[in-house]
């Protein structure tokens, strides 16, 4: 059995950002696995540790960079990992999640895997499209926001986690793409070890040209127009001082409202 | 001059709220390219769905009695089939744990622009989508070159459709491929159940990712006592394991109205604000000005929680 789950590195901004045109620089930004992926490594990982015979592999797009990132994933035990890159990907500015999904779906259908597991989404642009996306160009069946997962002969019994406290049970037949939440598991520290190892793993680069992919495909029709920090509407009355002047304020707001009265 | 269509939102025999909110997301855009508002329902009771969904503004309703729940399948086989033969400019499906269970293979199988969870639509000469990234931390535009355009958007961010309507409703037959059914829903269960429910207290004190360590709970189990408060989380802390999910407040959680809200070290994710907007009075505590959970606050404290909460607890014991 092979399963092939899809990993991005992502960037988190921090806190006293600034914006430069349409993009934030890079002295703002730290990069990491993204945090749903990090749970369906952890899932991929599982699976590969309960069976015989269950190969790993992790597929990213990203620059030189997230070779940390795709190398975490080996270091938790994926088993060999492929970095799709490309000029033309570094210089588009923003990616529709169906243009994500066809890049990944070249790397599925040489992989040939029995089960794609991907994140539910991405916490820098939010899509939270790319596996059924890819699902779809795959001709595989899938399910959304998964936050169990049991396999059986030929298919896989999930939970899909909807809103208000639902869980939705659902069977699919494999082939299939799985878009893992987190909370499904919880995801391993990489061991020293694991991170020795990690460097020996196969990591394949391919460029679009080697997916048999037109470089043109990234210039989809979605285009960054425009990018700015939402306008605060924050009305809220702010204590201002150290701990002890606060509490004492927030003590008289509660007081008044009812708390603490025998 | 384009026509847009609208996908609604059911669950267990009842439309969802953002069914409406899509109606006038999809009316103000048909405005704008000068042509109808066409909905659809797929599954279901479609004759009491779309007796619902005739709000002012609606031109057309289309029917299809698939299957009584949700099924991705027999879903984008529908909406598929129905854009093929309305050829419109835009289909806005909602961003639901179900929308994004069909609307991305929605526009792999037509071949369409995807844009998902937009809070705000501008149709000019071309299609605008106002979308938000980095968590909430940073609003982009987003053009669309290309028409037609597939399109999905947050919940509450639109007013409902109100008002009757007179939109002519009719069935839409669709042939689904009964071998590309390849999923099957087995039934739903409510989780979270258990010895508290939360959604029911008058005051509840939550916490948030700024708590750092499982250990540092105890403090906020101490606050939670002393003010005589019902402990909540927000979604980190139940996935760490470290509270039961029937203490999660948020969209995929517990939705809580009470009269005071402290949320402690909790940023305000848009998916925790859903499950706790309601509440009368809102106190945030957190270390970043930023936090969005400061938009919808009535108080504030920009500090350390482990320096605040500890003074609080003085103060209540």
């Amino acid at each position: 059995m092979k399963v092939l789950v899809t990993v991005k590195e992502v960037a988190e901004v921090a806190d006293d950002f600034e914006i430069e045109g349409l993009s934030i620089p890079e002295t703002f930004l730290e990069y990491d696995l993204n945090e749903w992926d990090d749970y369906a490594v952890e899932a991929a990982v599982r699976i590969a540790e309960d069976r015989d015979d269950v190969e790993v592999v992790a597929v990213t797009i990203g620059p030189e960079r997230s070779e940390e990132t795709i190398r975490m994933a080996l270091a938790k035990g994926a088993d060999r990992a492929i970095r799709v890159w490309d000029d033309a990907l570094a210089e588009a500015d923003l990616l529709d999640p169906t243009t994500t999904a066809r890049i990944l779906a070249a790397v599925a259908e040489e992989e040939d895997p029995d089960l794609v597991l991907s994140g539910v989404q991405a916490a820098d642009d939010a899509f939270g499209a790319t596996g059924v996306a890819l699902a779809d160009l795959l001709d595989m069946g899938w399910a959304a926001v998964v936050n169990d997962l049991e396999l059986a002969a030929g298919e896989a019994s999930v939970r899909r986690e909807l809103e208000g406290g639902v869980e939705e049970l659902t069977t699919v037949s494999l082939p299939a793409v799985l878009t893992i939440q987190t909370g499904i598991n919880e995801p391993r520290y990489a061991s020293l070890r694991g991170i020795r190892q990690a460097q020996r793993k196969e990591l394949t680069v391919r460029i679009l040209a080697d997916l048999d992919l037109d470089p043109s495909l990234v210039d989809d029709a979605l285009t960054l127009a425009g990018m700015a920090k939402p306008e605060s509407e924050s009305d809220a009355t702010i204590f201002e001082g150290g701990a002890e002047e606060t509490a004492t304020e927030l003590e008289t707001v509660l007081r008044d409202a009812g708390v603490g009265a025998e | 001059m384009s026509d847009v269509l609208v996908v609604a939102d059911h669950r267990r025999g009842e439309l969802r709220d953002v069914s409406y909110e899509l109606l006038t997301a999809g009316r103000d855009l048909a405005d704008a390219m000068g042509g109808d508002l066409h909905a659809t329902v797929v599954g279901g009771d479609v004759a009491a769905f779309a007796d619902k969904l005739d709000c002012e503004g609606v031109d057309a309703i289309h029917t299809v009695a698939e299957g009584e729940e949700f099924n991705h399948d027999v879903t984008v086989a529908a909406v598929t089939a129905l854009f093929e033969a309305l050829d419109p400019g835009a289909v806005v499906m909602p961003n639901s744990v179900n929308g994004l269970d069909y609307a991305p293979a929605v526009a792999t199988r037509l071949s369409l622009p995807l844009v998902t969870d937009a809070v705000a639509l501008d149709y000019d000469d071309g299609l605008t989508v106002t979308r938000e990234m980095y968590g909430s931390k940073v609003e982009t535009a987003v053009d669309v070159t290309s028409d037609p355009a597939a399109l999905t958007i947050r919940g509450g961010e639109w007013p409902a459709a109100e008002g009757a309507g007179d939109a002519e409703v009719s069935a839409f037959e669709v042939d689904v491929d009964e071998s590309a059914v390849r999923s099957t829903v087995r039934g739903f269960e409510e989780v979270g159940a258990g010895d508290v429910d939360i959604s029911e207290a008058e005051f509840v004190v939550s916490v948030g990712r700024g708590i750092e360590e499982e250990e540092n709970l105890e403090l906020i189990e101490e606050l939670a006592e002393a003010l005589d408060a019902t402990l909540a989380a927000s979604r980190p802390i139940v996935d760490n394991g470290w509270l039961p999910k029937n203490r999660q407040v948020g969209q995929s959680g517990k939705v809580v109205t009470p009269e005071i809200y402290l949320a402690i070290g909790i940023s305000g994710a848009v998916q925790h604000v859903a499950g706790m907007k309601g509440a009368e009075t809102i106190i945030a505590v957190n270390t970043d000005p930023d936090a969005p959970i400061f938009d919808i606050a009535d108080y504030g404290i920009v500090d350390d929680l482990f320096e605040v909460v500890p003074e609080l607890i003085e103060r209540f014991e």
